[in-house]
């Protein structure tokens, strides 16, 4: 089961350049939040916040409060713990390449020391299923390497690894933004079927992505969320100007 | 308001399929299994400090390798040093015999490092000579001339033939170069240039200054022009267009745009090719003739620095003499760090990023 | 400027573009077909000279015909192996460093201008340091001081080539094994490193290759032996060592012995510096299929 996430006052600075401004939001368990925006808005920024992977940035700097489920994730835990728990998934496919499918999806427990093979086996597999992937590789996944799919299998084989180590919440960073529409459409069923489980946040510049698959959606803007509301609202009648410009195409 | 439909996807026939549904059951019953395991994972800190310490102290190393060599060369030469003082290096001393100068005489326990320094001296600086126009000759070539196809191979071939042993060069110098040299080459040096005292006609052996500076240059060429050709690749493309777009011809375009930008960088390149060819030692000592005297003649028995080392350390006879001997070790090693240092800042002054593989 | 001028001046322009054409196309000749030439001779003399039995037997005493040079391509080998323990993860460490953690530092910087300067370093001044470390207090020559002063020299040139290859790797492959709560030692070892393994790989044949000729810091420290020795307390020979004193011996069968073993050396200068290439023009790094 996922859990929520709340964000108090977060402040985001890459050096000197004030990034996130005085993020207040709560984004609600088992369900998918999207975050729209126009290009540097903040929102990948603000999404890294959420696994402290902003700070694999030496001049990475933040303030304010995160927390996820009853955990501080700022003060309460390390960023390795942390990111067992909030999975993630990039913009671009990136599966191990040295390693078979197999391998990939079980990286994140084997690395970690799982040694269990039988379990190992029914982890893989579940996780294959879950992201949709089971039936197309499942003759291969020792044979065949993790860069040998395609590119909408890459980023399945992604969320498999992210999923096998059992997150409570999954962040996409603009999933489906380097694919082909078929496969694009496939990662938005997967997200579907998968926001019952997980607590997804999803970044997406695809206004229409977000309107297909996410309960709720937040607009970021320079910095700053404009305005979180369930995303009805949002598409059909936004609260601040600024969504409704940024909505109708009249920027970004 | 635009029509932004809200409408749930359809789900597809496959994710309905009992696979997926299965998956979802057997999770929430091994949910805490996997989330137990990795929770007890602890958080690494400690071990990614130790990691991280590790990596730094071998990084570290490369500082602790010069500092080791520095401290062990004082060391072992200090019993030379302080008999001798920095006299060392420009003291004559008298043969009691012939009455003639004599530098190195280990019997007699005279040291001086003068025909060693000048033998170095001669042989890098002629070498230098001798290969730097070719050197940058075939950069102009290989970069602004050069049909693209040809490139690849004629640069592997450079990279290749830096990385040739010394000793194989020296083999073939011995049984190839110097013959040569001994054959069609003296005998014409001498009967046109004779005049200057530069070519004298008394060492038939082949052997000497000029021997070891072909070798050299022919050994310090593929650096040189590598590195050259990498100053000049990185001047960028606008300069050449802004000197053509003048109505330059193609040297004139060299000339100004590229040569005359990348000349810093050049000049780093040479350096390095100096510093290459004072610390050679296999290919000279097998060829320079291992005499410890000064003559202007270029044709002469000569010595150097690294020679002198390769060829008296192991019999040397006592101890103030392989002080002696190190102590030119010490001399060669600052001077090649120094040389080396300023070489590499000049070229990095050009090219802005990490200094090329060069060997 | 009168018509004449002009055209003098236009014709002297010309005229230096193809003489300066010219000359390059000939510096170009010049230096590469000897160069090619002595690779060539090389390869022909030594082909001739090498034979199974240069392998496989030792040395024969002065005037005798035959032999070979077991002795020497053994004792090169061990001499790499004891260079290797140390070169090696001291230099992977290095460029780990450099790669990984110090990117962009004031220190890392330092580092690596300080490596390429060490690589440029002769290496008999190797052989003295060994020698004032190791045989001076232990009173004899010894394969060991041999091995650590070619290891030393190994150090900076697999931390340099390590570092490149590392930095090859896409950031994305390390975003991935963090994103994942690997551990930052797991995922620079287990990930990155492995990623970049056949370039370490090569870079590492590269450096021994690069030693497997160095003769100059063995003249006074593992000092050659004309018998088979294997031990880590004596003396033992080494290939380019027993190329130098059959060079320039009296004899023309260790003559040819020599030019065999060069041959030798060049073969593996020609594989290791293909083999990089080939890895790293390959797009092998970035995990292309």
């Amino acid at each position: 089961m996922g859990v929520g996430i709340e964000v108090a006052s977060l402040n985001a600075w890459y050096g000197t350049n004030h990034t996130l401004q005085d993020i207040t939001l709560n984004i609600p368990a088992n369900h998918a939040t999207a975050l729209i925006g126009p290009s540097g808005c903040g929102k990948s920024t603000f999404v890294r916040c959420l696994n402290r992977m902003h700070e694999t940035n030496p001049i990475a700097r933040v303030t304010g409060t995160v927390r996820i489920g009853d955990l501080d994730i700022y003060s309460d835990a390390q960023p390795v713990e942390i990111r067992r728990r909030v999975g993630m998934v990039f913009q671009r496919p990136n599966p191990f390449p040295t390693m078979s499918i197999y391998d990939n999806v079980a990286s994140g427990l084997k690395l970690n020391g799982y040694s269990n093979r039988r379990a190992l086996d029914e982890i893989v597999e579940r996780s294959l299923k879950s992201s949709a992937l089971w039936d197309e590789v499942k003759d291969d996944l020792k044979s065949k390497s993790g860069a040998s799919l395609s590119g909408g299998q890459q980023q399945r084989l992604c969320i498999a690894r992210a999923l096998a180590v059992d997150p409570e919440v999954l962040l996409m960073d603009e999933p489906a933004s380097a694919l082909d529409p078929v496969s694009t459409s496939k990662i938005e069923d997967l997200i579907f079927q998968l926001k019952s489980q997980y607590t997804i946040v999803i970044v997406t510049h695809n206004m229409q992505q977000a309107a297909r698959v996410a309960e709720n959606t937040g607009f970021f803007l320079n910095g700053r969320m404009v305005e979180f509301d369930s995303t009805h609202k949002i598409f059909t009648n936004p609260s601040d100007k600024r969504t409704e410009d940024y909505i109708t195409g009249r920027f970004g | 308001m635009p029509e932004i439909r809200i409408s749930h996807p359809q789900v597809k026939a496959e994710l309905q399929s009992p696979a997926v549904t299965e998956a979802a059951e057997t999770r929430t019953t091994e949910v805490s299994a996997v989330r137990k395991f990795l929770m007890s994972r602890g958080n690494s800190s400690f071990s990614d400090r130790c990691f991280h310490v590790l990596m730094v102290l071998c990084a570290l190393s490369i500082f602790g390798i010069v500092l080791f060599i520095l401290m062990e060369l004082m060391h072992t030469s200090s019993l030379a040093w302080n008999k001798f003082g920095i006299s060392f290096f420009f003291k004559t001393y008298m043969d009691p015999n012939t009455g003639l100068p004599s530098y190195w005489d280990p019997v007699n326990g005279h040291f001086s490092a003068i025909p060693f320094v000048y033998g170095t001296l001669v042989s890098s600086l002629m070498a230098l000579v001798l290969a730097v126009p070719l050197a940058i000759g075939v950069a102009i070539f290989l970069t602004e001339m050069c049909p693209g196809v040809l490139r690849g191979p004629l640069a592997f071939i450079t990279e290749l033939l830096a990385a040739i042993p010394s000793i194989v060069y020296g083999l073939w110098a011995v049984f190839i170069l110097v013959p040569l040299l001994r054959e069609h080459v003296n005998p014409a040096l001498i009967s046109t240039f004779g005049w200057t005292k530069l070519f004298g006609a008394d060492n038939p052996t082949g052997l000497g200054y000029l021997s070891a500076s072909v070798i050299l240059a022919i050994m310090i060429l593929p650096i040189i022009s590598s590195l050259t050709r990498e100053v000049m690749t990185a001047v960028p493309h606008s300069q050449r267009e802004a000197v053509l777009a003048l109505g330059a011809t193609r040297w004139e375009m060299i000339r100004t745009g590229v040569l005359r930008n990348a000349r810093i960088g050049i000049v780093g390149a040479v350096i390095l090719g100096l510093g290459r060819a004072l610390g050679e030692t296999m290919a000279v000592t097998m060829v320079i003739g291992n005499s410890a005297e000064i003559h202007r003649s270029l044709l002469a028995n000569g010595t150097s620095m690294s020679a002198v080392i390769a060829n008296e350390f192991a019999e040397a006879s006592g101890d103030l003499h392989r002080s002696a001997l190190i102590e030119i070790g010490l001399a060669l090693f600052i001077v090649t760090i120094i040389v080396n240092a300023l070489a590499r800042l000049l070229v990095w002054a050009v090219t802005r990023g990490a200094p090329a593989r060069v060997h | 400027m009168s018509v004449n001028q002009t055209s003098f001046r236009s014709k002297w322009r010309t005229l230096t573009d193809r003489a300066v054409s010219v000359l390059a196309i000939l510096a170009t000749l010049l230096v590469i077909a000897p160069l090619v030439a002595i690779f060539i001779y090389l390869i022909v003399k030594g082909a001739s000279s090498l034979n199974l039995a240069f392998f496989t037997q030792v040395p024969k005493p002065v005037g005798e015909v035959g032999g070979g040079m077991a002795n020497a391509v053994v004792g090169s080998a061990v001499l790499l192996a004891i260079a290797s323990v140390i070169g090696v993860p001291v230099g992977i460490g290095g460029g780990i460093y450099l790669a990984e953690f110090g990117r962009g530092t004031k220190l890392a910087n330092a580092i690596r201008f300080t490596a390429d300067v060490l690589n440029g370093v002769p290496s008999i001044v190797m052989g003295l340091a060994a020698y004032s470390l190791i045989v001076l207090p232990q009173g004899h020559f010894s394969a060991f001081s041999g091995g650590v002063a070619l290891g030393i020299m190994m150090i900076p040139t697999v931390c340099r080539t390590s570092e490149e290859m590392l930095l090859m790797v896409p950031n994305a492959i390390r975003e991935a094994a963090l994103g994942l709560g690997l551990p930052n030692w797991r995922a620079v070892l287990s990930i990155t490193v492995k990623t970049a393994s056949p370039g370490i790989i090569t870079g590492c044949m590269l450096a021994f290759a690069r030693v497997a000729g160095e003769t100059a810091p063995l003249i006074f420290t593992a000092l050659g032996n004309s018998f088979w020795s294997t031990s880590l307390n004596q003396p033992i020979a080494a290939l380019p060592l027993q190329i130098y004193v059959y060079a320039l011996s009296p004899y023309d069968d260790w003559h040819r012995l020599a030019w065999a073993g060069a041959l030798v050396l060049i073969a593996l200068i020609v594989i290791a510096v293909s083999l990089v290439r080939y890895v790293t023009s390959r797009g092998v790094l970035k995990g292309a299929s």
